[in-house]
């Protein structure tokens, strides 16, 4: 650092062009495919537009936006993961690390089960799932053999949200491996003097652990908000594998089977922009998506100054 | 960063206290309690697979009824899986993207965490900040103007617009890259340059071989990433189904040979195996990712 500031303008200026140069691929994948289109789809969003003619309608596309039953419905569905989804899985992912800390025999291997079905693609698991859970699947017949009547699960517009909460409680292995690591850099000394203060454990995970490993929580549970407000993969296989039809250009397929329930807004988004070619449209709906991620972005980079810190080139 | 694989397990694990039973008969029943939940919790982590893998290996009529467990072994499901659709096709488009898209990505991905982390210079704070945004941005917020863009090119009914835009830097790897390039001591760069090393070669001799298992790590999930990539070839594939990835061909299965739950589930076995034994190979390479995400407050 020292070095830098004591070096004259012009050899910094020259670093400036070199890391410019360095940059140059970046720079130009970010006009290309963030600034342009982030300004495009603004323009677009006044528009009525199906790929062949363009035609300016004002605040139409916006006016339409409210009175469409099913964007709301889209909406409803992906606050519904938002507020259902990311704490099971935040909660879950760190009862399994607080667990596998304890796990002694055999740690290695149960790290390894526990992490693999996250890697399993996203389609497969889910079409796997949609198979495990039909309503005579192997899930339900393990439940019978205890005695309960299963749900129709994926088929069932009241479960077919739960089923994926399932589904993505099953993949939990990215987040759990993080707090794994967490949890074990806490320091064991704040643990050896809480234990001889006579600490319980409950008492210490509030007071050392939870504390200790809050920041790794908050990044978890931010970037956990901002991906479901991206979730669209496993509700789209859901829908097209439990109802049974294909989606392709021209069907009359229409996502969210059984009865809008598993509809988001990214594939509300999708549908209205690449089935119906109402691209304008569609753009509203990219905004109201480039909105609510900005907001949670926004607070991910407040929360972490440290990403940023001008001291993160010096370390 | 922490590497998980040569850390002692228990480090977080507090002492027993002394109890009324004796510290040694708690200690026993602790270990046997957690070790009971871990057990149960892996069972029902590979519940699944085994599910899955048990019903590939059934008949047609078999697989209907909702039995657990297959009468005969119908190895010939798989053969079968090869003759009923183009899986060896998807399978090839499905390396191109993934290995076109890994190989590109580093090729322009890697000199741009390099000036990020170490060159100085007026809004550098900025451009990482941009980084970030646009890792956190859903891609369906630009996908009308970006398809548009290829649709404008002729490009479109192909995995070319997933694959060409590598070339411009992926955020994601930029930031991970980042992330660790800037934990490099500058003593090592800074004596290259003592000794006249351009910029170029001290990328070439002194960043990247210190920078292999970031390196390694970034590759690996960018080519999962593609491997298992719905929306991308979704968007830009999908009226052609020699075009077609795994990941569309094998959500598609069921409903376009209307076949039954044993063959769509030996294909969905055929698409998870290759990930699977990957993963048994680069452990190591994928925790050690997965921890230097979890970035510390």
């Amino acid at each position: 650092m020292s070095i830098v500031h004591a070096a004259p303008s012009r050899w910094r200026r020259r670093e400036g062009l070199r890391a410019l140069l360095w940059m140059s691929p970046w720079l130009v994948g970010f006009a290309v495919f963030f600034a342009y289109p982030l300004v495009a789809t603004v323009y677009f969003s006044f528009h009525r537009y199906d790929l062949f003619t363009l035609e300016f309608v004002g605040l139409d596309n916006y006016r339409y936006f409210f009175a469409d039953d099913r964007a709301w419905v889209s909406i409803r569905n992906t606050l519904w993961m938002v507020v259902f989804m990311v704490p099971a899985q935040v909660i879950f992912a760190l009862g399994i690390a607080q667990l596998l800390t304890r796990v002694k025999a055999g740690a290695g291997f149960f790290r390894t089960v526990l992490y693999l079905p996250s890697l399993i693609p996203l389609t497969a698991g889910t079409v796997a799932f949609v198979f495990l859970m039909n309503p005579s699947g192997p899930v339900n017949q393990t439940l019978a053999f205890f005695g309960i009547a299963g749900p129709d699960w994926f088929g069932d517009a009241d479960w077919s949200k739960p089923s994926l909460v399932l589904l993505g409680l099953w993949g939990i292995g990215n987040t759990m491996m993080i707090f794994l690591a967490a949890l074990l850099d806490v320091p064991k000394h704040l643990y050896e003097a809480a234990s001889i203060d006579g600490a319980g454990a409950w008492r210490q995970f509030r007071s050392i652990t939870l504390p200790t490993i809050a920041p790794v929580l908050m990044f978890s549970a931010v970037t956990g908000v901002i991906y479901a407000l991206q979730y669209f993969t496993q509700a789209m296989i859901a829908s097209r594998v439990a109802s049974g039809t294909t989606d392709s250009a021209g069907s009359t397929f229409v996502p969210g089977y059984p009865e809008l329930s598993t509809l988001t807004l990214p594939q509300w988004l999708f549908h209205v922009g690449f089935r119906d070619y109402t691209m304008g449209y569609a753009c509203v709906l990219a905004l109201l998506l480039f909105a609510a991620s900005m907001v949670f972005t926004l607070i991910l980079l407040r929360r972490f100054r440290a990403f940023t810190d001008d001291e993160g080139g010096d370390r | 960063m922490t590497t998980l694989a040569t850390r002692p397990a228990a480090t977080a694990a507090p002492p027993p206290r002394a109890g009324a039973r004796g510290p040694r008969v708690r200690r026993t029943l602790y270990w046997i309690a957690t070790h009971a939940v871990a057990v149960a919790l892996s069972v029902m982590f590979l519940g699944p697979l085994v599910f899955v893998a048990l019903t590939a290996l059934m008949t047609d009529d078999q697989a209907l009824t909702g039995d657990l467990w297959p009468d005969t072994w119908n190895w010939g499901n798989f053969v079968e899986v090869f003759t009923r659709s183009p899986l060896l096709t998807w399978l090839a488009n499905t390396f191109m993207y993934a290995g076109l898209g890994t190989a590109f990505m580093l090729l322009s991905s890697i000199p741009v965490a390099y000036a990020l982390a170490r060159f100085r210079f007026r809004g550098r704070r900025l451009a990482f900040l941009a980084v970030i945004t646009m890792m956190m941005l859903p891609p369906q917020v630009v996908a009308v103007p970006v398809y548009l863009i290829w649709a404008r090119l002729g490009l479109t009914d192909s995995l070319w617009p997933l694959i060409l835009p590598m070339l411009l830097g992926d955020a994601f790897s930029i930031f991970l890259l980042r992330q660790f390039l800037v934990t490099i001591p500058r003593e090592y760069t800074e004596a290259a340059r003592v000794d006249g090393c351009s910029d170029f070669w001290t990328l070439i001799k002194v960043i990247l071989p210190m920078a292999r298992p970031a390196i390694a790590a970034v590759a690996l999930f960018q080519f999962f990433y593609c491997w298992n990539d719905y929306y991308g070839p979704l968007l830009y594939t999908q009226t052609e189904q020699n075009n077609w990835t795994l990941s569309l061909g094998i959500a598609s299965f069921r409903a376009l040979h209307s076949v039954q739950w044993n063959l769509t589930m030996a294909a969905t076995l055929l698409v998870m195996a290759p990930v699977i034994i990957v993963f048994f190979f680069a452990q190591r390479v994928f925790i050690e990712g997965v921890t230097l995400t979890g970035v510390k407050g």
